[in-house]
């Protein structure tokens, strides 16, 4: 390992290091493994059935692996609808905030006008106000709009959150292309539109990935307004769909579970394939230019 | 809502855009650009605000359809409303308490995660302790549920290193219950605090540990007084931002504890949840969600100060 002719003060230092990094990397691993924890718990749970979910000592796979949950869930309509509607509200919100977020980040990115400090300090400030306070207005809104449960309603008072995020993160990744990708396109005779779309779109491509993908995780795992602005079970999203299990099923974990693997999975994929995006795009960031 | 990571830091405007070219500018293109984005934000605040303030100074509304304007009575009765204020004091308690907790660990987290160890396993690691935050509320309290059930692991675990003789109801005990709410609420969100500082961790510059190194500067002396200081405004600004996104929270406390047993737990939000959709008190309901608005937006001014500067 270490070359023998080393002096010895070298080696003491190697070998020090070695120390350090083993340590760290079994912190990292405890601490990882408690955090963690409550996710492998739910999976176990999911695959347990009901009579082994408290039974002790606690083991994290069953002998048998109970899928009796999960067929369940699979074959019943309800857990479809719940699915659906998630995903409908989500690639709605997410679709329209990319499309008007990015157009108002190319404005603030590209331009100098008067009242863009007014406007910028304002899309940051709507990421403050209070969702419950705007719940109990937007319940008399909704009904008197005839949008009570509707996921209409859903995807509109989703823009309150969704929209600013987008502007924000969109306006961050086109800060980064430089100025010469628009001068250059300019000159080649594109319009400012024309510039964004087919200039710096394909350049700010991560950013877009990554700003999709946490507009949709904030979509998927919204409840107080799906809770409140929906009734019927056909306009359930997927957490107050799981939320109701509880009340319905009583104690029926491996269900209960074996739903929240599954409504946790889309986001869970699209964060993992993610990642690989947040980190290119924070190193394009860093390049610049 | 749920927390929003913050956007990977703006690199410094200066050096990305040049101010050399400027796009042909008819006009109000640039106004053209933001319009649909601000009419619609601009909408969906400005109506909501108007009418929840409005709302609160009627009886009845939305159940009645000609409700009675009373003024500034429901003030007095929610202000006068001894619930009111023990639901003030324990959401103070919770938003204080999550706050410390999400920094202590997150901040602890990104430091161990950002330590001299192989770019994979730092991928893997980073990915693995952002976990917690992904989740919908739902799955985060129930799983907890699951944990914390008298019958369920944590008692078991903490019998087995001797340190509990009966199981706790972590959940059910008034007096553990929000201790409980705030382990939860703090698994749920230190990953937000972690990813914040790891990427404020990686802008400061790397001559300051190299010239503290060379002063013989130990890990904890390079932290305190390289680390701490360069990220000051880092740290002041995500400790605000959640502050005020943890001082509204809803899902967790509503999901995991209902704001009981009794009102151990109860939190403006659910105070106001409770009032509006258990009671149909609409009016009273808007009462505190304006309340709740005048606390947050103290809070926001402050934040806002701090970020206009980086504008």
């Amino acid at each position: 390992m270490t070359d023998a002719a080393a002096p010895r003060h070298v080696v003491d230092e190697e070998r020090q290091r070695r120390w350090r990094q083993a340590a760290i990397y079994a912190a990292l691993a405890l601490v990882t493994f408690v955090m963690v924890f409550p996710v492998l718990w739910m999976i176990s749970v999911s695959l347990k059935p009901t009579t082994e979910t408290f039974s002790l000592p606690p083991r994290l796979l069953p002998d048998d692996l109970h899928w009796g949950g999960y067929a369940k869930v699979l074959t019943d309509p309800k857990f479809r609808t719940f699915l659906l509607n998630s995903y409908l509200v989500g690639l709605a919100v997410t679709g329209l905030s990319l499309v008007i977020g990015t157009l108002a980040a190319f404005g603030f990115s590209r331009y100098r006008f008067f009242g863009d400090r007014v406007a910028k300090l304002f899309v940051i400030t709507t990421q403050m106000v209070p969702t419950i306070t705007l719940l109990i207005p937007y319940f008399g809104v909704i009904v008197f709009l005839g949008l009570y449960d509707t996921l209409w309603g859903l995807v509109l008072t989703y823009l309150t959150f969704s929209l600013p995020y987008a502007i924000i993160m969109m306006n961050g990744y086109l800060d980064t292309i430089p100025k010469d990708f628009d001068e250059a396109a300019t000159i080649d005779g594109c319009t400012p539109l024309g510039v964004l779309v087919r200039v710096l779109l394909p350049v700010a491509l991560p950013g877009i990935i990554s700003t999709a993908v946490y507009t949709f995780l904030l979509a998927w795992n919204e409840f107080l307004f799906a809770l409140a602005l929906t009734r019927s079970m056909d306009m359930r999203t997927v957490p107050v769909g799981i939320s109701m299990m509880v009340g319905e099923f009583g104690l029926k974990w491996d269900e209960m579970m074996a739903f929240s693997v599954i409504g946790s999975l889309p986001v869970l994929i699209l964060f993992m394939l993610v990642q690989r995006f947040v980190v290119s795009g924070l190193a394009a960031g860093g390049v610049k230019g | 809502m749920p927390t929003a990571p913050v956007p990977t830091p703006t690199p410094d405007k200066e050096d990305a855009v040049t101010p050399s070219f400027r796009l042909p500018t008819a006009a109000g293109t640039p106004y053209l650009f933001l319009l649909p984005g601000l009419v619609i934000l601009g909408a969906l605040l400005s109506v909501p605000l108007y009418k929840v303030v409005e709302y609160s100074l009627y009886d009845n509304v939305i159940v009645e359809r000609n409700p009675t304007f009373v003024g500034l009575d429901n003030y007095r009765d929610i202000l006068g409303d001894p619930g009111y204020w023990s639901a003030g004091f324990n959401t103070i308690v919770f938003t204080v308490g999550s706050v410390i907790g999400h920094m202590i660990v997150g901040i602890g987290l990104a430091l161990l995660v950002n330590a001299d160890i192989h770019p994979r396993a730092r991928t893997f690691f980073r990915s693995m302790l952002v976990l917690p935050w992904i989740f919908t509320a739902v799955v985060v309290a129930l799983n907890w549920q699951l944990l914390l059930n008298p019958f369920g692991l944590l008692n078991y675990v903490l019998d087995w290193l001797g340190l509990i003789t009966e199981p706790l109801d972590w959940l059910g005990n008034p007096d553990l219950a929000m201790w409980s709410l705030l382990v939860i609420s703090t698994w749920r969100g230190y990953p937000f605090i972690m990813v914040s500082f790891l990427s404020g961790l990686q802008t400061v510059p790397k001559e300051l540990y190299e010239a503290a190194e060379i002063d013989g500067a130990g890990f904890w002396h390079k932290f305190w007084h390289v680390t701490l200081p360069q990220l000051k405004p880092v740290i002041f600004g995500v400790a605000l931002l959640d502050l005020i996104w943890t001082f509204q929270l809803f899902p967790l406390v509503w999901l995991t504890t209902g704001g009981g047993p009794g009102r151990a737990t109860e939190v403006l939000s659910t105070l106001t949840f409770r009032l509006a959709f258990v009671d149909f008190e609409f009016a009273r309901a808007a009462t505190v969600a304006v309340s709740i608005l005048i606390i947050s937006a103290a809070f926001t001014v402050l934040y806002l100060r701090n970020e206009a500067r980086r504008l």
